[in-house]
């Protein structure tokens, strides 16, 4: 059986992925993509530690957080859509009115 | 058009209502009567009706004044007064039925602190109701006078809208007098006191741009009512010795007290401070030296106001308040003193005068002082009954001289337009030379050696001057009559009711003090004396001026009020005759009697201290009002001085002065002596000199030197102005500039910026930048949580 560790090393690299991906790409889709990594590298920690305690809530918490996540992508990609209608760009370099 | 009318019909309606429910309230009103008898309450409680018909008519004429008209406001003022008159007389019927016993009538609480309980209470008594009698009496009478005699005072004055002006004034003063003589405490009386003193400045200055110089009237309306001011202060002191002494203000209160305590050696000094006091109150308000030198600048006021407020009444609202004061005074008797010898000097003195003036008022006007000196001397003698009986028949002859001499100014006046306008251009209206007119009233005579310019119709023409007139006799068929009647009066000729008060005032002297009747009468000679060359000059010989030709009788209105007068002038004496050698005639003593229930049970008529007690007056008899007993030698001397001086009189002035630029004969034979009586002893000059020029020294030294340059420009300029620089410019140099500036202000300025520029840069508006703080803190809380733990 492959050990916990082996599980939480490929999380710990993917979150980092993510996170740096979140902080140096522009595209607010790979943004956006990134963050949908960070939240699969937790999943896969949430059900690996399941699986070594026998619990079955952290399978129950990766269900939680798939849901929310579908719900967030929705909400992301809508206003994605719409900063792209006005703004022909998904930049978020460029979405920066709000600035003083 | 239609509102005003409506206003013209709701005012009297109004008017008309609070009248009829005015009795309703006060006849439920509670009485504490201290008699009990309850057929005399309900007219008792008419009482505060008398105050209040004057200030309902005055009210009335106030607002809607100028749209009555002047008949509609003539007979409302007069009316009101005789409604007054009317209650007065329900008043005298009251207290016969109350068996002459006192009743206070409670109106409203006035002032409550502490021990000091001022109430509005009318204090109906037989002296309140004498003086309501006269006042209102004497005053109706004269409100009917003044309709007539208004009615020319406006248009020769040039101001007809002031009709009604006059009558509210005269309705005021009407009903502070009322308040003054009906007010069962001093306050009240003090309230009556300054209000008489305000419409007496008002009336004085009726005409205030009228007068020498454009200013007389109103120099004289301030004279008076400044050296009123001084009498009032005095008043004033009195009132709080009296409330410091005695704890009340209230008639009945103090002098009950005064029954009751022995006085140690301070509150006889207290007692003798409070009436010397009111002796001073008295002399402004009753004119008496040394304060007497505003009556005369007086007679600047309507001729009607010269008769009422400046003779018949308000002028004795001195003598009323030391009568109505004679518990306190009987137990000072220096003050007593004070007040005799105060009243024979005045009545001397002012007799003097009037031989000296030429102004018909102005003789009238030392004539009333004169007159005043004489009721006060008898009340500082103990006569009360006297002073009050001379108070009386005084208001009669007195107000009817002024009057008469009224209508003879107003036929001149009349003449003087009659003639000046037959010598317009064929018989023409309005004539233009009305400047001789716009002097009058009240323009004062010129010094001596008064010399008009030869023109026929000299500018300064003044319808007052006695030298002006002369040959009236036949001109003035009714005025001629009532003239003689007053002057006979004054001068104290049996039957004339002059004769009989003068004469117990006489007999009072005779009997206290030999010093005082002596004064009295060498003033009852020369009173004899200036009011025979008074009728002589006016009556007498021939027309001196074209005016005086011209002349005309005042219509009846004027002459009615002058015919009463005149048989109250000769019938007055009834109310009080004395027993003639044993004979008691019909109605004798009627005023002795009368004032008695009031006077006679406070242990008055004792004697003063530095007179003689008179063997005839037992210990027994010292508390009793004594009744008059006519003494045939102190009535013929006094008769026979002042036929004597008719006499003397008529030598020298039934012929002469022939033309207005004659010399008074008298100057001729005593000329420097006689310039001293015209000049009214050079008092106004003395007063000038000693009180107004110091005064007005100082006041100009403490405007230019004290205010100007010490204060102003030494004080404000250098030292306040100074030092208040040198302050600001060490606070904006040394504080502002140096300590605040840099340390409270600037440096945590550069602080919070030199801050903020650090922060500043890391606000870049990049998500990422936030996105990798975030990253970085989260790695920290581990790592912090990780390796701590």
């Amino acid at each position: 059986m492959v050990p916990t560790s082996y599980y939480v090393a490929l999380s710990a690299i993917l979150f980092t992925l993510g996170v740096a991906g979140v902080l140096t790409r522009r595209n607010a889709i790979i943004i956006f993509m990134s963050v949908e990594l960070m939240l699969n590298s937790a999943n896969l920690v949430f059900v690996a530690f399941a699986r070594q305690f026998m619990e079955l809530s952290g399978q129950v918490f990766v269900f939680f957080v798939m849901t929310v996540a579908a719900a967030e992508v929705a909400v992301g990609l809508a206003l994605i859509v719409a900063i792209f209608r006005t703004k022909k760009s998904i930049n978020v370099d460029e979405v920066n009115q709000l600035k003083g | 058009m239609n509102h005003r009318r409506l206003l013209f019909l709701l005012g009297p309606g109004l008017a008309a209502v609070g009248l009829l429910a005015f009795p309703a309230v006060s006849w439920a009103a509670p009485l504490t009567s201290e008699g009990g008898e309850a057929s005399g309450a309900g007219l008792f409680g008419l009482v505060p009706l008398i105050v209040l018909f004057p200030v309902v008519g005055l009210l009335i004429n106030l607002f809607w004044g100028k749209q009555l008209g002047e008949v509609r406001v003539g007979i409302l003022a007069s009316g009101a007064a005789g409604l007054s008159f009317l209650i007065a007389v329900l008043q005298l019927v009251a207290l016969q039925g109350n068996d002459y016993h006192a009743v206070t009538v409670p109106l409203a609480d006035w002032i409550v602190i502490g021990d000091l309980v001022v109430p509005w209470a009318f204090q109906v008594d037989t002296l309140s109701v004498t003086m309501m009698l006269v006042v209102t009496g004497v005053g109706a009478l004269i409100h009917v006078y003044a309709i007539g005699y208004e009615h020319d005072d406006v248009r020769h004055n040039g101001d007809p809208e002031r009709f009604a002006r006059f009558f509210v004034y005269l309705n005021l003063f009407l009903a502070a007098m009322l308040i003054l003589v009906t007010g069962n405490n001093y306050l009240m009386m003090f309230v009556g006191w300054e209000g008489v003193g305000l419409c007496s400045y008002l009336l004085i200055g009726f005409w205030f741009e009228k007068g020498a110089g454009g200013v007389g009237n109103a120099r004289a309306g301030r004279k008076a009512f400044v050296v009123n001011r001084v009498g009032d202060w005095a008043m004033l002191m009195a009132l709080f010795l009296i409330f410091w002494m005695f704890r009340s203000l209230t008639f009945d209160e103090v002098f009950g007290t005064v029954e009751r305590i022995r006085l140690d050696a301070t509150g006889q000094a207290m007692i003798t401070a409070i009436t010397l006091l009111l002796l001073a109150g008295a002399t402004g308000k009753s004119a008496q030296i040394p304060l007497h030198v505003w009556l005369p600048d007086a007679m600047a006021g309507p001729t009607p106001v010269s008769a009422f407020i400046h003779a018949a009444t308000m002028v004795t609202a001195g003598i009323y308040m030391i009568t109505r004061s004679n518990p306190l005074f009987a137990l000072a008797p220096v003050s007593q003193n004070a007040v005799a010898l105060v009243g024979g000097a005045t009545a001397l003195l002012a007799a003097t005068i009037a031989v000296g003036q030429f102004d018909i008022k102005r003789v009238l006007a030392y004539s009333t002082i004169s007159q005043l000196g004489f009721m006060v001397a008898a009340v500082g003698l103990g006569g009360y009954v006297a002073g009050m009986f001379h108070l009386v028949t005084h208001a009669f002859f007195k107000a009817l001289l002024f009057l008469s001499a009224g209508s003879v100014i107003q036929a001149i006046e009349r003449g003087h337009m009659a003639h000046e306008a037959g010598h317009a251009h064929g018989g023409g209206h309005a004539d233009p030379h009305r400047s001789g007119h716009e002097q009058a009233p009240g323009h004062p005579p010129s010094a001596i050696g008064h010399a008009p310019p030869a023109a026929s119709h000299p500018p300064s023409f003044d319808p007052q001057d006695m030298r002006n007139m002369g040959g009236l006799w036949s001109r003035l068929p009714v005025t001629k009559w009532v003239y003689v009647a007053g002057a006979l009066a004054l001068a104290g000729i049996a039957p004339f009711a002059g004769f009989w008060s003068k004469d117990e005032i006489l007999l009072d002297a005779f009997k206290h003090s030999p010093a005082v009747y002596g004064m009295l009468t060498v003033a009852a000679f020369f009173t004899a004396f200036y009011m025979g060359r008074q009728v002589l000059m006016v009556f007498w010989g021939r027309p001196r001026t074209d005016a005086t030709r011209h002349a005309s009788e005042s219509p009846w209105v004027m002459t009615i009020p002058l015919i009463v007068l005149a048989a109250l002038s000769l019938f007055g004496g009834w109310f009080n005759l004395p027993a003639i050698a044993g004979y008691t005639p019909p109605g004798a003593h009627a005023m002795t009697e009368w004032l008695g229930h009031t006077l006679g049970g406070r242990g008055e008529e004792a004697a003063p201290a530095g007179a003689a007690a008179p063997a005839e007056e037992g210990p027994g008899e010292a508390a009793e009002i004594k009744e008059g007993e006519l003494n045939f030698l102190v009535a013929g001397v006094s008769t026979g001085l002042a036929l004597l001086a008719f006499f003397m009189a008529y030598l020298l002035y039934s012929k002469r002065p022939e033309t207005r630029e004659d010399d008074d004969p008298l100057y001729e034979m005593f000329g420097p002596l006689f310039g001293l009586l015209q000049n009214k002893w050079y008092i106004d000059e003395l007063y000038d000199f000693l009180i107004l020029r110091p005064y007005h020294w100082l006041a100009r030294f403490s405007a230019e030197v004290i205010d100007g340059q010490l204060w102003h420009d030494w004080f404000h300029d250098q030292v306040v102005a100074g030092l208040f620089n040198l302050f600001t410019r060490l606070l904006a140099d040394g504080v502002d500039k140096g300590f605040v500036d840099p340390v409270i202000s600037d440096f945590p300025a550069d602080l919070s910026q030199g801050i903020a520029g650090v922060f500043r840069r890391m606000q870049t508006g990049y998500v990422r930048s936030y996105a990798l703080a975030v990253f970085v803190g989260v790695v920290g809380v581990l790592g912090y949580f990780l390796i701590a733990k």
